[in-house]
């Protein structure tokens, strides 16, 4: 049987008032809460590599033989993203990378074919890095609710969380779609895709897996499903027969809003921070149909736990200071250019040469006088040691900043920009960006972490490196 | 030092030219070339066809010997031109000075130039050197400021007496250059202006950054024992010393950014090729590479002008000023000048001739002997420097 060996999620730092959305359009709706906004240099891709870097805590990276990317907002239409989140966790070359993408069952959709692989015995450890940051039309109700987050999942064969199983049906129906010449979501009348959608389809089919499971809905401890807002999940609980105080997940649609694909996972993982041996279950996702899960909790659980999951991701936040940046942020307005060079076009052979340091993070150790140093050299910084190292992986490696500044001169869309020195605690130093910082907190001496972000968009090509933050949490 | 072998009083100046510095919207480069080294060739008193070889320094506005030879319309001599960052202006005029010594010339022409005012950014425009572009943003002062963060937690200065310490260095230079018609600002400022001015890179103000502009200067160059034939007053090359780092700022945590230990390796070598054993007694004066105004107090401590740590001093005592033991940026520096980058070394060259000769009106200092100058290129943790002294 397949199980969830590890999990983790990943919420952007930043978070948007929607009262600020309200004010800024002078629109009439109250509504209460906020969302979570993906920095200005993160996206579907960095966030899933967030997130799988929280699911990969204290697991051999080379025992993963298989990552599934999931996500309705992958920067790429035509070029693959799992092979980006791979490269970037420094995974074997022989990892089979795959997307998943088009539906916001997305992130069940790739649960679904972990557990089919797993059982089949084709793999045997399936990541799954699945994240989602749709942009709402400005002044429209998926502004206000959309919100940008990630889970992963690692799926193996013997995980201390069994998947009993899952029960899927499909819908052809628009309620909810995006065309390929689409930017923002569209949908039909809500009243429609409330009665004639949601809820004809995710009850009935909730009922047949707790059904092949032979399980009432008062044996589930937690169920994890996915609604395009609180009140219709609380609307279809009765329904289900589910208690929606005691045994529904909450969707987080005051703390982050609605992330699309990876809502359910995230709410699933949400559930196993606060699981114990002999809990069941349940994860539901909606979109052209329904996947629904049933799982199981054994003994072992409280080993996975080290993780900042959702729990500890949520507690720290920076809020957008208005709405403006916030549209900035996602290039929904344009702003006067700042009179400094354009970047320079980025060399493809470069990019693919720079593979292993530029995406993993990896530098070399002089084996000569054990200098960990950034990026590869042919030559030892210290001992002048020739060609006489090995492979170093900084991305995880405790750090400090030995001095910083904040540079105002610098292009910037968030200004101004923090240079930092990087000096990690077992040797070597990495001088590079600061983000998700106030500036003023930054102190020398402070430790930091490195992250995984998107550094220029270029004719086409996302551009992803590495900057540091202070210690999330 | 005891290898340092050098060409010490085998060279000597006898014409220098500089233009005045600043935005020169109307000026093409070749123009700001052709009034440099008519200046120049008027000075030594040549004729233009006497010069047989020359060498350009510029960091972005030429690429090859053509860049001299065509404003210059030099006959079919050899030119070269030279890039070694803001140090192209100091080693386009140490590569002339060695082609004199090596006795294969007698007059040798070096030109520093730059034309950065016709791009249109503010700063400098970026050379960067990453194809991939897995690069940090940062610039010029943001990474100087690094120097002035870790100069004040190590020294337990307070952002706010730190920002006093730099800024004095600022004040000084800016009432310098307010005797200096050559020069880009010429306006005094205050303390209190320099530190209350807007935040280019934390905790580097307006005023503590050198601004751009255009310019250019040269320099004519002959076997010391034939410079007396051109005029009574030539000034000698003492020492030309260049130090690299092999960028090792950007992989070393043991690096903290106090000091530039290619300045400190440079200025040891000119100490050893020129003699001196003590110099902050030795030398005259000093136009050091002001980029910031922290650049400049570290640079004092690593030319050994003031110990370490303890530049703070020097400062607040004047040690500095035109009436002071040691006067740096008599001409008002970079501060006032601006940095055309290839021309830079080349002006600062020019003031300590001026000086030497005793033709630097208003801000003429007593009976100089001997004058260093300090190019630094690049940025903290990775630079190409150059210390070259001149002197009677």
């Amino acid at each position: 049987m397949a199980g969830i060996a590890s999990y983790g999620a990943y919420i952007p730092l930043h978070r948007l008032s929607r009262p600020d959305i309200q004010k800024a359009w002078d629109s009439m709706m109250p509504i209460p809460g906020e969302k979570a906004v993906a920095g200005h240099d993160e996206d579907s891709i960095t966030m899933a590599v967030a997130a799988a870097r929280d699911c990969l805590t204290g697991i051999d990276r080379q025992k993963v033989d298989r990552v599934y990317f999931a996500s309705t907002t992958s920067p790429y239409k035509e070029k693959q993203a799992a092979s980006v989140v791979a490269g970037a966790l420094g995974l074997s070359k022989n990892t089979l990378t795959m997307d998943f993408s088009g539906s916001l069952r997305s992130g069940t959709n790739a649960l679904r074919a972990a557990m089919d692989a797993v059982e089949s015995g084709a793999a045997e450890n399936v990541l799954i890095a699945c994240a989602e940051t749709r942009i709402g039309a400005p002044n429209g109700d998926k502004e206000m609710s959309f919100g940008d987050g990630a889970a992963a999942l690692l799926v193996a064969k013997n995980g201390p969380v069994n998947i009993e199983g899952s029960v899927s049906v499909f819908q052809e129906f628009h309620d909810q779609w995006r065309s390929d010449k689409d930017t923002y979501v569209r949908s039909w009348e809500e009243r429609f895709a409330r009665e004639a959608g949601y809820t004809r389809i995710v009850p009935p089919t909730v009922a047949a897996a707790l059904q092949k499971f032979n399980l009432s809905p008062s044996d589930i401890a937690k169920a994890a499903i996915y609604a395009p807002d609180p009140r219709l999940l609380g609307m279809a609980a009765g329904k289900m027969g589910f208690d929606p105080m005691a045994q529904l997940q909450d969707p987080m649609y005051m703390s982050v809003g609605n992330t699309g694909c990876a809502l359910s996972l995230m709410m699933l993982v949400a559930a196993l921070e606060d699981a114990k041996a002999g809990d069941n279950l349940l994860c539901a996702s909606y979109g052209d149909g329904c996947d629904v899960f049933v799982l199981k909790v054994a003994d072992g659980i409280d080993k996975i736990k080290d993780r900042r999951a959702i729990k500890r991701h949520l507690e720290p936040k920076m809020m957008i200071p208005n709405y403006l940046k916030y549209m900035q942020w996602r290039g929904l307005v344009e702003t006067q250019a700042q009179p400094r060079p354009p970047i320079n076009h980025i060399s493809v052979p470069a990019l693919w040469r720079d593979m292993d340091w530029g995406l993993s993070l990896h530098g070399v150790k002089c084996k000569n006088c054990g200098t960990p140093q950034y990026p590869r050299q042919r030559v030892c910084v210290i001992c002048q040691a020739t060609d006489n190292f090995e492979p170093y992986s900084f991305a995880d490696k405790k750090a400090t900043i030995s001095s910083f500044s904040h540079d105002n001169l610098a292009a910037s869309i968030d200004p101004p920009t923090t240079i930092a020195a990087v000096d990690f605690e077992e040797g070597g130093r990495i001088v590079c960006n600061m983000v998700d910082r106030d500036p003023k907190e930054v102190k020398t001496g402070m430790p930091v972490e490195m992250v995984f972000r998107k550094v220029h968009y270029f004719e086409g090509i996302h551009n992803y490196w590495w900057k540091c933050t202070p210690i999330r949490c | 030092m005891g290898n340092i072998k050098g060409i010490r009083d085998k060279v000597a100046i006898i014409g220098m030219g500089c233009t005045k510095f600043g935005e020169h919207w109307d000026k093409h480069q070749n123009d700001l070339i052709f009034e440099a080294t008519k200046e120049a060739i008027e000075d030594a008193k040549i004729d233009p066809k006497d010069i047989e070889a020359a060498w350009a320094g510029t960091w972005v506005s030429g690429f090859d010997g053509r860049c001299l030879a065509d404003p210059l319309k030099l006959q079919y001599i050899p030119v070269t031109r030279v890039e070694n960052a803001c140090a192209s202006g100091s080693d386009a005029f140490r590569n002339a000075c060695y082609a004199v010594a090596s006795g294969a010339y007698d007059i040798c022409l070096a030109v520093g130039f730059e034309k950065l005012k016709d791009s249109g950014w503010s700063g400098l425009p970026d050379q960067q050197s990453v194809p991939s572009n897995r690069y940090p943003d940062r610039t010029a002062p943001g990474m100087f400021a690094l120097m002035a963060t870790t100069y004040f937690s190590k020294y337990g200065l307070s952002p706010e007496e730190g920002k006093r310490m730099i800024g004095m260095v600022s004040v000084k230079s800016h009432h310098n250059g307010t005797l200096n018609p050559k020069a880009h600002l010429r306006r005094e400022v205050t303390i209190e202006q320099v530190m209350n001015a807007p935040i280019i890179a934390w905790p580097l103000g307006l005023f503590d950054c050198c601004g751009v502009s255009d310019g250019a200067a040269a320099a004519i160059v002959v076997p010391a024992d034939k410079a007396k034939d051109y005029r009574p007053d030539p000034v000698y090359v003492k020492a030309l010393q260049i130090s690299v780092c092999p960028s090792e700022g950007e992989q070393r945590a043991d690096y903290d950014f106090t000091q530039v230990k290619a300045t400190v390796r440079a200025g040891e070598a000119a100490y050893a090729e020129a003699g001196v054993t003590n110099p902050r007694e030795e030398i005259s004066m000093a136009e050091l590479h002001d980029c910031f105004s922290i650049t400049e107090a570290v640079t004092c401590e690593d030319l050994q002008f003031s110990p370490r740590g303890k530049v703070k001093e020097d400062i607040e005592s004047g040690f500095f000023d035109l009436t002071g033991g040691l006067p740096v940026q008599p001409d008002g520096g970079l501060k006032s000048f601006g940095h055309p980058i290839g021309a830079s070394g080349v002006r600062m060259l020019y003031e300590m001739y001026l000086q030497l000769q005793g033709r630097a009106d208003q801000r003429q200092l007593k009976d100089p002997k001997l004058g260093l100058t300090h190019n630094l290129g690049g940025i903290p943790i990775s630079n190409t420097v150059s210390v070259l002294i001149i002197g009677l």
